[in-house]
Parts: C-alpha cells; structure tokens; sequence
C-alpha cells in the first residue's frame, strides 16, 4: 500500500532518514521503532509531506506522491497524528472534528455550497459517530484546549479519522499516557484496524508496539537496521545494541 | 442632529474597513492592504457614477468586483511570506495603490467643467447624494443597509464550516494543511471576501465625502483597518463594530474638546483597552456571558 524506496532526508550535513526502504502492506499494523532521533519522525513528515525529501521515493497505492502538497495527500488516504499535540485550540471538539472532513467521498457527496457554507446540521450523524468512537460525546462543545491530556490525544485520533483515511501514521500515540490509557489506545487501534485502516504506528512503549503490530522496522541514525514479527525484533542482536549499546565483541 | 448622522456615517463606512481586515486577519494574516483595496473601490466607484452617470448600486458593486479581484490577485504571491514579511509585502502593495492614485490623472469634460480624478489634486465633485437630494440621514441609513448585510454575511460565514476552517489556520497551519485543508485556496478566498468588502467601504466613502485624495489612503488608515478587529476582538464580527464606535466615537469625537491633548490621550486609552482586555473588547468570555445574560445557551449540536 505505502513504499518508500531509497528515501533520505538530509539537514545539512545531518541524515535524518539515510536511505530507507519500507513497505506498508494493505490492513496490517506496521511499528516503527528506535532510539530518540533515529528519524522516526521525520518518516512521517516525508510521508505526509510535511518536509520534501532529498532524495528517493515515496509511492502510495502505486502513485508517487512527489508532486502532491500535503493537503492533497490527505485527501489520497494518509493521515497523521502528530508527536506534539496540535489541536484547533480556540476551536470546539466538534469543529475540530468538522474542519477535518476532508476526505473525496465527503467532496462528492457534498455540493460546494453546502459543504462550505452549510451549517452543522447536515453532519451531525457522522461527527456523532467518531464522538463516540473517541469517548468524547459529552465534551463536544468544549474547545479543545480546555481538554486534559488523554482527550486531546483521543480527539486528534478522532480528527484524523473524520478525513477516512486508508492509512493512519500515529507518530507516539501513547507518549504521556497512564496504564489505563494506553489498554484504551490499544483497544482502539484494533478496532481501527477492523474498520479496514491500515496503521503505521511510531511508539517508544514497547509492551504496546510488541501487542499489537504485526511487524515492525527497527530504525537507527535514520537507517533501517531490521524488520519482521516483534519476536524476531526483540532478539536481533543489532537492535539490542542500538537500545542498550551493546558490549563489544 | 446631522452631527450624529454624519458620526454614523464614519462609524459604518470605517466599520467596513475594519471587516474587511476582520476576515483576513482570522486566518492569522495580517494585512496592510487594505486601504489599498478601500482606495480601488473608492476611485472605481467614484468614477462610475461622475464620469459614466451609473447608478450608486451598481457603481459599489463594480467597486466590490474590482477591489475583490485585486484582492485575490494580491493574494496569491502575497501570501507565500508570513509574519512580518507579509505585513511588509502588504504595505508596499498599499502604498504602492495610494502612490498610483497620486499620479492618476484621468478627467473628462462634462457640460463645460472638467471632472475625474486629477493626481494630487484628488478626485472633486464626487457629488451623487446631493444631486439626487439625499439628505444625510438618508445617506446613512443607506451606509448602515450595507454594513449589515455585510455583517450578516460574515456572522453567517463564522456559523458555517468555511468559518471554521479559517480559525483553524489561523490557529496552526501545519496541522491545517495535515487534516486536509488547502491553505492557499482558503487565505486567498479570505483576502478575496476582505478585498470586496473594503472596495465596497471605499465606494460608500467616496460618495458621502464627495472628495477623495491619495492622502485618504495612507498608512494611517491601513492601521485603522487591522486595529479595529484587534481592538474589538477575533472572536464575533460585533467586536469590530464596538471597537469602531470606541475608537471614532469616544475617542476621537469625544474627546474632541481635549484640543492637541487628545491624539495623547487617544494612544494611552487604546494601551489601556488592550491591556485590560488583552484578547479584544468583545472576547470569547464575553460572548459567554452574553449568551447566559440572554438565556441563549442551548442552542449548537
């Protein structure tokens, strides 16, 4: 579904992300791992295109994305969650909710009009719905900076996927959350991934990177250093070094 | 009672300045070209109905077509900078306008005296109110139609999604562009909707002067235009409206009897407003209250 083929990224003379290749297949949960700065993220915003790649391919569902600014690469099929929550402050749960209807079936089954100057009425089933998937119905007309942490992190998930999105990068869903929390991201990822979304997870918790993908890329100095089931991951040597800075042999 | 009305008709034409700098500053731009597009409705208008003999109505509404079409065309390189670097490029575009209208020379004979707008000397005899014998309530209650309707406009836009989608990238626009929002498309309709907006308060007020000049346009009044929506706040048009009454019906009118002290004490009062209502007159907290005061709070999904 998603392939990177030979993508770098180049700050100076940094290499955020130094030749990758990696392959996103349709309906799994792929994690992505490393150490801080390994360029995990920076992935995500070469995906999104957020920040143009130095060199290399990107290609989603058979197309190159190259030319694609980032709002059009949304309205492809891939959403993102960010790092650093970035939420419509000022704006309430439900707008948050409603500026982010983005996707082409929403743009075909809308006119123009109503789909820029009509009011709420008209979409009220289907923000009702991803209120209730992301627990936050009875905060709807809160703004969203009025939220705690667990909320907000709940309703960017929510907003990424008012766009319909077919693949979902979550760039470290689960940083700052308790326990209980991170059952509940669990448990909602699965049901995503039920729904058909195909999930690109970026996480630094391992109990929940080893749960619930069904392989994962181990990324280190922005190079790919190993892949394949979460098994095989956690007793490759190469990765054990690159966490633990291994022993010399 | 004329004074009152000719204080309503400031109030309202510079009510549509300040709207029109309203809509694009909701998406975080600020515009100082806005005097620049005011002037072009100023000059089309005027012009249409001195030199062509055209009707008022449809002489604003050419004002508002061709001020809306500079808008968009300023729009698309303009908005590429951001910050400081737009409020520069913005203010070069203003200035760039009210420097063109002082070397615009364009005057046609008419029954034996020569009428149009001559460079620095201005544009005279802009005279459709007194020749048709409106009076100058009748000139302002014919402002005030148009400064509610655009008004009605805008609160319409604020309930809408387009409303939404513009605080939004005010608000952060990486995450905007990230849920799907075109940016250019969504700031240069703003800078479109604002530029009509001022080519229709620039046509009014033209028209209820009866003499405009370059100087008309300066810097002074592209500040006006961005003050009044950030004085009276982001949050609802009627902060614009209250901000305008503040500042050119207390301050200005009344102070009046202060001599050369005012213009001192009018810079201290807008210090003063900004820091005892940091987030505009008319705030988010205050339409809360508002809508409790007024038993509105059931309304919304």
């Amino acid at each position: 579904m998603l392939e990177l083929r030979g993508v770098s990224r180049y700050f100076g003379g940094v290499r955020a992300v130094d030749g990758l290749d990696l392959e996103v297949k349709e309906g799994e949960i792929l994690g992505l791992i490393g150490p801080n700065g390994s360029g995990k993220s920076t992935t995500v915003n070469l995906i999104t295109g957020l920040i143009p790649l130095s060199s290399g391919e990107v290609r989603f569902c058979g197309k190159d994305l190259a030319e694609l600014p980032v709002h059009k690469r949304l309205q492809g099929g891939i959403a993102r969650t960010f790092q650093n929550i970035r939420l419509f402050g000022q704006l309430t749960v439900w707008q948050n909710l409603w500026v982010a209807q983005n996707s082409p079936e929403d743009h075909a089954r809308r006119g123009f009009f109503s789909r820029w100057l009509g009011g709420q009425r008209g979409v009220r089933e289907e923000i009702s719905q991803l209120l209730e998937f992301s627990g936050l119905a009875d905060k709807q007309n809160e703004l969203a900076s009025n939220l705690a942490f667990g909320e907000q992190r709940r309703l960017e998930l929510a907003r990424a996927l008012a766009a319909r999105p077919k693949l979902l990068l979550l760039d470290e869903p689960a940083a700052g959350m308790n326990v209980e929390e991170i059952a509940d991201l669990d448990e909602r990822i699965r049901k995503l991934r039920g729904h058909g979304v195909t999930v690109l997870l970026i996480e630094h918790h391992m109990e929940l990177v080893m749960a619930i993908t069904d392989r994962v890329a181990v990324l280190n100095f922005g190079q790919k250093i190993a892949e394949g089931t979460p098994a095989e991951v956690q007793i490759d040597p190469a990765v054990q070094k690159a966490y633990l800075g291994g022993a010399e042999e | 009672m004329d004074f009152y009305f000719g204080l309503a008709q400031i109030i309202g034409v510079h009510t549509l300045l300040g709207l029109s700098a309203y809509i694009v500053l909701l998406t975080g731009q600020v515009s100082l070209a806005q005097a620049g597009f005011f002037a072009i409705g100023a000059y089309a208008a005027g012009m249409l109905t001195v030199l062509a003999g055209w009707h008022i109505v449809p002489a604003l509404g050419a004002g508002m077509v061709i001020g809306s079409a500079t808008a968009c065309a300023v729009g698309f390189p303009a908005l590429r900078v951001k910050g400081l670097m737009l409020v520069i490029a913005t203010l070069a575009f203003g200035e760039g306008i009210r420097l063109f209208f002082f070397n615009f020379d364009y005057q046609v004979a008419k029954g034996g005296v020569q009428l149009g707008p001559l460079g620095g000397e201005g544009f005279r005899q802009i005279r459709f109110f007194p020749e048709n014998g409106w009076s100058t309530l009748e000139v302002m209650l014919f402002i005030w139609i148009f400064v509610v309707l655009v008004m009605l406009l805008l609160w319409w836009f604020d309930r809408s999604r387009y409303g939404a989608v513009l605080r939004a990238v005010g608000e952060d626009e990486l995450a905007a562009q990230s849920v799907g929002i075109n940016l250019t498309a969504v700031k240069v309709s703003a800078m479109t909707v604002g530029g009509a907006i001022a080519g229709l308060g620039g046509g009014l007020y033209a028209h209820y002067t009866t003499h405009i000049e370059h100087a008309s346009f300066n810097i002074l009044v592209a500040t006006f235009a961005i003050a009044y929506p950030i004085v009276g706040g982001l949050a609802s048009v009627l902060g614009t409206l209250f901000a305008v009454i503040f500042v050119q019906g207390v301050l200005i009118e009344g102070l009046r009897f202060l001599g050369d002290w005012r213009n001192l004490l009018f810079g201290a009062l807008i210090v003063l407003a900004m820091n005892l209502r940091p987030r505009g007159i008319l705030d988010a907290q205050a339409i809360v209250w508002f809508k409790r005061l007024f038993g509105g709070g059931k309304r919304n999904a």
